[in-house]
């Protein structure tokens, strides 16, 4: 594990449930330098399944990072100018504290044990790498879908802490339609007999058919209805004909249960329950009285709220919202809806538009 | 267009935050940033034109003024600028009353339909004007609702605003409009920027 920085948080984090944590680890990733003033630093957010190697190649997976369209030399977020910094989150599985993570006493997983966490633990977590960093003022945080949400919660709480503020494709508040895909995945995983309530670590099996569906049905819900149709079609997988049978006779059959059964060799089930937990409590609207605007009271950061024609997840209205309520107070806000029939996924591919906007965005903010 | 801008710069104070209307690929703003020290937004449905506000480092919203400006808050502020836009829109009543509301003044500017280029135009070829400020034909034409400055006057005591300066512009010429000179600035103007409030 030696490829994974973790950086131990001794400071005491009360969580939203009432839990005080301590000593707890929160693995990082950097890219590009921290110039002398260490004003070029981004701390960008993961979503629900990223980890912290945004870009490169993942020393864990050995697969391409999860932004590295968006994220290295010479990209949109050009690390040959910004240094950048991704954490997981808490919860995850990749290096921080989550509940694949030993209890200190009884050397077991934690399971179920683990604290409920929410968005502004997440961020409240995070928010020790700038003192880690030495840094006073982040040039700027970005994340899309969750890690929007991350984004808007960071302003909230460290309004003096950063220059520029771009949430993508995300939400204020988690819908009904949110809450009712992600407990549709949460109850895939827990009806999976090896879930064994959390406690599945030491065991041979672990719950990869409940993740893994909870994974398929989630992935639909990142293409659009056009996308699917133009990349797949009704389009047979390696067969001249139907075979009258459950095989996967469909290609888009067969691509979802690729993405299923490759899911379930990077993700823990119990880290998407709980991150996904984490999702649908936030709502940054109600943490303010039902009034958004009061959020971003304190804030002189300049924002960017981008979202996407065709992502019915996280839909442009719902980004408006957040727009809306900036303009209520005044705050610098900058708003782009991205023209593409690649769904919520937009922000993870390599989608011009977007990319041109993120570049352009950050480079003109440095003054 | 140069002149055009002149006048509204020359009719925004300093230090005071604008809102410009349509505000395309941000030409106007970029300009008033320059000659004036505002803060200024813009409003604008072209996501193209978004892009190339964004890429000129000025804060751009996407969206349509007839549904969005409702997110901006009563007199948020000094100036609403609507540069050779009310014609466009479905319902110019409304955006009228909406940017009066945001703003507690604001500056539009209308191309002249009653300048006698156009008015020659359709009186002799007998066919809707195409003019250099005008070059569209009717059936891809964008304005739904020209109008003249006369209109613009008229339609000022319709609705209930005050236009508290009327200013014409014919080439690189800039002169005051007032009761007296109405018809013929009517006549002989390209444009009328119309400085207005509640």
């Amino acid at each position: 594990m030696g490829k994974i920085k973790t950086l131990i948080i001794q400071k005491s984090l009360k969580l939203d449930c009432g839990k005080i944590i301590k000593d707890f680890p929160i693995a990082y990733e950097t890219y590009g330098k921290l110039n002398k003033k260490k004003s070029n630093a981004i701390l960008v957010f993961h979503a629900l399944t990223g980890d912290q190697f945004v870009s490169g190649i993942n020393p864990i997976t050995k697969k391409d990072g999860w932004w590295s369209f968006a994220v290295g030399p010479n990209k949109a977020i050009d690390t040959n100018k910004f240094f950048v910094i991704c954490a997981n989150v808490i919860g995850g599985c990749m290096g921080s504290y989550g509940p694949n993570c030993k209890d200190a006493n009884t050397n077991e997983a934690l399971g179920i044990n683990f604290p409920v966490i929410t968005i502004n633990d997440m961020v409240n977590a995070q928010y020790n790498l700038l003192e880690f960093f030495d840094i006073e003022k982040l040039f700027s945080v970005i994340g899309g879908s969750m890690g929007g949400m991350q984004v808007l919660q960071f302003a909230s709480n460290f309004p003096n802490k950063v220059k520029t503020v771009i949430p993508i494709a995300c939400t204020s508040n988690h819908s009904a339609q949110n809450i009712a895909f992600n407990e549709l995945g949460r109850q895939a995983i827990t009806a999976d007999n090896y879930w064994n309530n959390g406690d599945y670590y030491t065991n041979t099996n672990h719950p990869n058919k409940g993740l893994a569906v909870a994974r398929m049905a989630a992935h639909i819900t990142y293409l659009s209805k056009k996308g699917l149709q133009k990349k797949f079609g009704r389009k047979l997988q390696q067969r001249d004909d139907l075979k009258f049978g459950f095989d996967a006779d469909f290609q888009i059959e067969s691509y979802l249960r690729y993405q299923g059964s490759v899911f379930v060799d990077r993700f823990d089930a119990n880290s998407y329950l709980y991150i996904t937990r984490a999702m649908d409590y936030f709502d940054l609207t109600k943490q303010f009285d039902g009034n958004l605007s009061k959020a971003f009271l304190n804030t002189k950061a300049k924002f960017f709220v981008i979202s996407f024609t065709s992502d019915w997840l996280y839909p442009t209205q719902e980004n408006k919202e957040i727009v809306f309520a900036l303009n209520s107070i005044g705050v610098d806000v900058g708003f782009v809806e991205i023209d593409s029939d690649k769904g919520h996924d937009s922000f993870l591919l390599d989608v011009p538009d977007f990319l041109n906007a993120l570049r352009n965005f950050l480079e003109k903010s440095i003054n | 267009m140069k002149q055009e801008f002149n006048v509204i710069a020359n009719n925004i104070e300093n230090a005071t935050r604008v809102l410009d209307v349509g505000c395309g690929d941000g030409v106007l703003m970029e300009y008033l940033k320059n000659e004036k020290n505002v803060d200024v937004r813009g409003l604008e449905i072209s996501k193209d034109k978004v892009q190339k506000c964004i890429l000129k480092g000025l804060t751009v919203i996407e969206g349509n003024a007839e549904v969005d400006l409702k997110q901006f808050p009563d007199n948020s502020f000094d100036y609403v600028v609507l540069s050779q836009t009310l014609q466009a829109f479905i319902n110019p009543e409304l955006v009228v009353k909406e940017l009066l509301r945001v703003g507690k003044k604001s500056i539009i500017t209308i191309p002249n339909f009653g300048f006698w280029k156009v008015r020659l135009h359709l009186l002799i070829k007998g066919t809707m004007p195409v003019t250099k400020t005008l070059p569209e034909e009717w059936y891809n034409t964008p304005n739904l609702h020209m109008c003249t400055i006369k209109d613009f006057v008229e339609f000022s005591n319709k609705i209930n605003f005050k236009i508290f300066k009327s200013i014409a512009i014919f080439e690189k010429k800039i002169s005051l409009i007032n009761k007296k000179n109405l018809f013929t600035k009517n006549l002989f103007s390209e444009f009328g920027i119309f400085l207005i409030e509640k």
